[in-house]
Formats: structure tokens, C-alpha cells, sequence
């Protein structure tokens, strides 16, 4: 396996050294890669992010505060005292392959004690880490904005406080007895402009953060700039995904330029923001942006000569758009495409674009509980507030578990959607309101049966999800012959 | 850069340590450091490294060797006494085992750090049974000088 190690003690002189000798000793006895970062007096140089993105856990032995703790996130860790890994390195080196091996996320790193994983297993696990720091960071986005939406619902009526606007066009805000309602939607427009807010973060925070686990601080400016202008153009988080991954790439090539002098100090602080931002920025705008617009308008126009023929069909198609992106440009489509439906007085497709947006949150909150050795911490975590965010209509709630694993969520996501709005159309469901959630429900015909429709695609998502992830566990060890545990 | 020979000497090594017990191990090795003109004030030496040791519980480790430490205002040069002790001395190993290589580390406060490269070369040789293993068996303090010169410069 491959390790990176932190170690640091209050003077920075003994212990931390032995600690990291120790450490280096015992993995190298074990047949095991390790880099070692020594926080200590001697002021030894930082581990290449690239090292920690490769690593398959991480080793604190300290007796003091780590430096930059955030560049390890999502990885799999041991923490000890620096005598528990000066005395029992072995033991510790053991439990940090332990933690390797028995977390979801590095269930492939397992393998590596037997055999060395193919280059492509390797590659996926690295893209996974860079994905999962971005989401680890965007998550407090995503559990305070969505969280607050919610409450703004609950508060002031899902309708009511969406007809507030807190801040006039000359951007004065609006206190109540400012705007003509009741201190129940004002209130509740407050709560929903805070969580909008915070969700209009999500996705820059999402790119600036994957940038940031694959190049470091540098990346962290174009990374966020390029996710501003994926939302932007409209290109939603599989647009901060590409954004992110696009930045850490780009700011990756410019530190293999070989400069020296003035150039070379100039790096950090001129060239990398400045050249880094803008050929992020221009990548979004020019490659991403035009073809997702065009994307846009074609999907729409032919949805529009779809409405009408097969139902099933249509809700299927919708159900499946609405989990592709989660607020993304295909979502978008699907949304917007519900809501002039509902202008021009059809409320069946309107009922079943909103029940398909429920399920994304819904399944994987349920998967969560269903099978929680699959998940990480944070991602259970993260799966109780998504009950909450998914009973809301606000189906980001989604996001962190898509982005940190597409492939096999997103695919499950779209079934179990497809499945609830066909199923809508079926009941012959119908919604007034363009949003809401379990809000809403006074204005939802043939509510009991919607409620069931939503609950038979919660099922299909969460047992999708889980069977494809346990699948990519599965195999794992079977290919090393190693046992890692369901 | 400073070399070890600049932070240690067979003057500063002590092959049998009288003192038996943590505190006056630490205060005979910093005697050694005092007569070299390498601690100004040995009292307020001993309390910084005294605090240390209550701090982190001991220095002491499973395989026998301590490091007492501490950076002091009371410290003129960066400097390495080492003691071994005949019956052992507590250091409050993690296993109750008492510790018979002691390396008492003096650390001036400030900014020049030149000696640190040295003092974590020899941190991290004590890892190594083999370095253990020579300075139990050097017979004087030369010999333990020596052993410890070879080893940091390897």
C-alpha cells in the first residue's frame, strides 16, 4: 500500500523525527510505501499533493496540532500519539492498513499488499479522492443551504416565500413591513435567500476543492472561477466537476514548466491566477458553455414534440432527466419543461417532474441507513439531512453522493426517478405548485398514491445504488484473494 | 550547519548515571552541560525540560532510550549530553520499562535552527536497534562519542 504520514511534537526535534523514522522503518518492513511529512522544527518540505492523492490512508502520529489537516480529508486515517508509533510502528503501520482496507472508499487499496492493482484501478481511485475532497468541502453547503430551504418552507409556505423578493433591483434589502406579507413569509423568504446563497456556492466550492486536492492552493482559483461559470452557462455540478478536474489538471502542466529566478517566484502568485483562471474560464465559456446551451434547446424542443404521445414514456424520460444532473443543465430542461405545462394548465407533468426530483435524496438517504458500512461518516451524515432535502423537492440534497461516486450513482438515481414520475403519470397524479415538496401536499391530487409512487422509486434508487457499489466491493478482493468484509 | 561534533562531546557523556530517578537524571546530565558553559542557568534548564516531561508524560520509550528536552532562554549553544544508566532510570515508557540511554537535548530559544538537522539525525538513528545496541556496549565516553559521531554522520 501507499501511505503519507504527518508527524509533530511541541518542540519539533525528537519525537516527531523518531516518530517518522519509525514509521518509514516499519512500512518499508511491510513491503508498504510510505512518505512522511515531519511538522517539526527542521521544517521539512510539505508531501506533494500528488503523494496524498495516490496514498491510501494517512498516518497522524502527533503530539500537536496538524498543520493543513484539509489536505487529507476523505482519506482514510490512523491517528496516534508520536510514542504509540515510535514503540509500536509496526502495530500502527498494521492498523493504517486496517483502515485502508476496511473503508469503502479504498476498498481497491486492499489489494495492493497482494498484487499491484492495474493502472487503471489506480487512476480510479485517485479521480475518486480528488472528487471526494471537493465533495467533503461542499457538503456544509449542501446540508446549510438545503436545511434552510427546507425551513424556509416549513416556515412560510413553500408558494408564499417564493414570491418575496428581499432585495430590490437597486439591491436594498427588504425588511419586514418593507414587502406587503405576513412576519411568517417574510421570515421564511430570509431563510430561503440564506440557503440559496449557500447553495449558489456549492458547485464553485465543489470545483475549487477537486482543484485543490490535485494541485494544491493554485488550483483553488481557477478551480472556483471555472465552477462559477459552469453554473453560469448553466452546465450544473457534472459542470464543476469538469471544471475542478480541468483547473488541477491545467495548474498541474504550468508547475512542470521549467523556470528559473523572478520567473519561477512569479509562478504562485502571478502565473497561476492569472493564467491558470483564464484558460479555465475560457474552456468553460467556449467548449462547455456552447454546447450545453445547444444541448438545452434541443432536448427541449423535442421533449415538446414527445408531450402528448405515451405517458409512461414521457415520465420515464422526465424522471430520468431530473436524477441526470440534479439542478444541472438536463434537469433544468425537464423542470422547465413541468413548469410550462403547468402555466398552460397540466399538472400531471408538473406532479411528476417534483416526485422525481424527491427520489434522488430520498433513495440515497435510504440507502445510507439500509447499508451503512458502504458509506462513509460524512456521507451518513450527510444522508440523514438528505430526508430532509429530499421530502423538500430539493434534490441537491443528492449531489455530494453523485459527485463523489457518478458512475454508479448517478445511473441508480435515474431509474428509481424514472420509475416514480412513470408511476406518477399512472396514478394520475397531479401538483399546482412549481415546488415544495412534502410542503405541498394540499395542493397535490391523488396525493396517497403520488405518496406511494415516491416511495416505490426511493426503494429502487437505494437498493440500485447499493447493489453497484457493493458489486465494485465485491470485486475487489475476489481479485486479490483477499477478504475485506461486507 | 552545524555538525555533531559542535553539539556533543566525550566530555558530555556520562557512561554510568548515578541518579536513579527522572529528575535526578535530568539535573546530573545538565550538570555536565553547565561545566561546558553551554547552560547559563542550569535550575531554570531543568524546570523547562521538567515541564516537558509532565507535559507529554515522559520522554521515555519501550526500547530503552529517553530524550529530555526542551528549548530555554537558559541555553548558550545548542547541545547533546547523554548518560547510560546501569539499573535503568523511569522516563515513563508507555510499558513501565525504565530507560538506560538517556540523550538530554538543550535547544536555545530563537530563531537559528542550523543544529535542528543534527539533533533529528540522531532522533531518527535511535530508532535502529544497531545504534542501540553500540552505545550499550561503547566502553567510555569516547567510545560512546564515537559511536555517536559515526551513526549521525552516516
Amino acid at each position: 500500500m501507499r501511505f503519507v504520514a504527518v508527524t509533530s511534537c511541541p518542540t519539533g526535534i525528537a519525537h516527531s523525527e523518531m516518530a517518522a523514522e519509525a514509521l518509514e522503518v516499519a512500512a518499508r518492513e511491510k513491503g508498504h510505501e510510505i512518505h512522511v511529512e515531519v511538522q517539526g522544527a527542521a521544517g521539512a518540505p510539505p508531501l506533494d499533493p500528488g503523494l496524498i492523492a495516490d496514498a491510501d490512508a494517512v498516518i497522524f502520529a502527533v503530539d500537536a496540532s496538524v498543520r493543513d489537516r484539509d489536505r487529507f480529508a476523505g482519506l482514510p486515517s490512523v491517528e496516534v500519539r508520536t510514542r504509540e508509533a515510535i514503540d509500536r510502528a509496526g502495530e500502527v503501520v498494521g492498523r493504517a492498513a486496517a483502515a485502508a482496507a476496511g473503508t469503502p472508499r479504498t476498498a481497491a487499496a486492499a489489494t495492493a499488499v497482494a498484487a499491484p492493482p492495474e493502472a487503471a484501478a489506480r487512476q480510479g481511485e485517485t479521480v475518486r479522492r480528488w472528487l471526494m475532497t471537493g465533495v467533503s468541502y461542499m457538503l456544509p453547503f449542501v446540508i446549510g443551504g438545503g436545511i434552510l430551504i427546507a425551513l424556509a418552507f416549513v416556515i412560510g409556505g413553500a408558494v408564499p416565500v417564493t414570491k418575496v423578493s428581499l432585495i430590490t433591483d437597486s439591491g436594498k434589502f427588504q425588511f419586514w413591513g418593507d414587502v406587503n406579507v405576513s412576519f411568517r413569509v417574510w421570515l421564511g423568504a430570509v431563510f430561503l435567500l440564506v440557503g440559496k446563497t449557500a447553495f449558489g456556492m456549492l458547485v464553485p466550492i465543489l470545483a475549487g476543492f477537486i482543484a485543490y486536492a490535485m494541485a494544491d492552493r493554485p488550483g483553488i482559483a481557477p478551480g472556483v472561477v471555472g465552477g462559477l461559470l459552469a453554473v453560469a452557462v448553466g452546465a450544473g455540478f457534472l459542470g464543476g466537476l469538469i471544471a475542478g478536474l480541468l483547473a488541477g489538471w491545467l495548474v498541474n502542466q504550468m508547475k512542470k514548466v521549467p523556470l528559473r529566478g523572478t520567473l519561477k517566484r512569479m509562478m504562485p502568485i502571478l502565473i497561476y491566477p492569472i493564467v491558470g483562471t483564464l484558460a479555465v474560464g475560457l474552456i468553460m465559456l467556449l467548449v462547455v458553455g456552447r454546447p450545453v446551451a445547444s444541448a438545452n434547446a434541443h432536448l427541449t424542443s423535442w421533449l415538446n414534440g414527445l408531450s402528448g404521445t405515451n405517458e409512461v414514456l414521457l415520465g420515464l424520460l422526465l424522471g430520468a432527466m431530473m436524477a441526470f444532473d440534479m439542478g444541472g443543465p438536463v434537469n433544468k430542461v425537464a423542470y422547465f419543461f413541468g413548469i410550462a405545462a403547468l402555466d398552460a394548465g397540466n399538472f400531471q407533468i408538473m406532479a411528476a417532474v417534483m416526485a422525481a426530483g424527491m427520489t434522488p435524496p430520498l433513495g440515497l438517504a435510504l440507502a445510507t441507513v439500509l447499508r451503512p458500512r458502504l458509506y462513509n461518516q460524512e456521507e451518513r451524515e450527510a444522508g440523514e439531512a438528505a430526508w430532509i432535502m429530499g421530502a423538500s423537492f430539493i434534490t441537491e440534497g443528492a449531489i455530494p453522493f453523485a459527485a463523489a461516486d457518478p458512475l454508479r450513482v448517478i445511473p441508480s438515481l435515474m431509474v428509481g426517478s424514472a420509475a416514480t414520475a412513470a408511476l406518477s403519470f399512472v396514478f394520475n397524479a397531479t401538483l399546482r405548485a412549481p415546488h415544495g415538496g412534502i410542503w405541498v401536499i394540499g395542493l397535490i391530487g391523488h396525493w396517497p398514491l403520488y405518496i406511494l409512487a415516491i416511495a416505490v422509486g426511493t426503494v429502487i434508487t437505494a437498493i440500485s445504488v447499493n447493489s453497484l457499489k457493493s458489486l465494485r466491493r465485491a470485486e475487489q478482493p475476489a481479485a486479490a484473494g483477499v477478504t475485506v468484509g461486507a | 550547519m552545524t555538525t555533531i561534533e559542535e553539539l556533543t562531546s566525550p566530555s558530555l557523556v556520562s557512561v554510568s548515571l548515578g541518579a536513579t530517578d527522572r529528575r535526578a537524571a535530568i539535573e546530573e546530565l545538565a550538570r555536565l552541560l553547565e561545566i561546558d558553559g553551554r547552560v547559563s542557568d542550569v535550575p531554570a534548564y531543568v524546570e523547562a525540560v521538567w515541564a516537558r516531561e509532565q507535559e507529554t508524560g515522559g520522554t521515555g520509550m519501550e526500547s530503552g532510550i529517553a530524550i529530555p528536552h526542551a528549548k530555554s532562554p537558559a541555553v548558550v549553544r545548542p547541545s547533546v549530553a547523554f548518560g547510560r544508566s546501569e539499573g535503568g532510570v523511569d522516563f515513563g515508557a508507555e510499558d513501565g520499562s525504565s530507560a538506560d540511554l538517556i540523550f538530554l537535548i538543550a535547544a536555545p530559544e530563537g530563531a537559528d535552527d542550523l543544529h535542528v538537522r543534527v539533533l533529528s539525525r540522531l532522533a531518527r538513528r535511535l530508532i535502529h536497534e544497531e545504534f542501540r545496541t553500540a552505545l550499550r556496549e561503547a566502553g567510555s565516553p569516547e567510545a560512546v562519542y564515537d559511536v555517536i559521531r559515526r551513526e549521525v554522520q552516516l
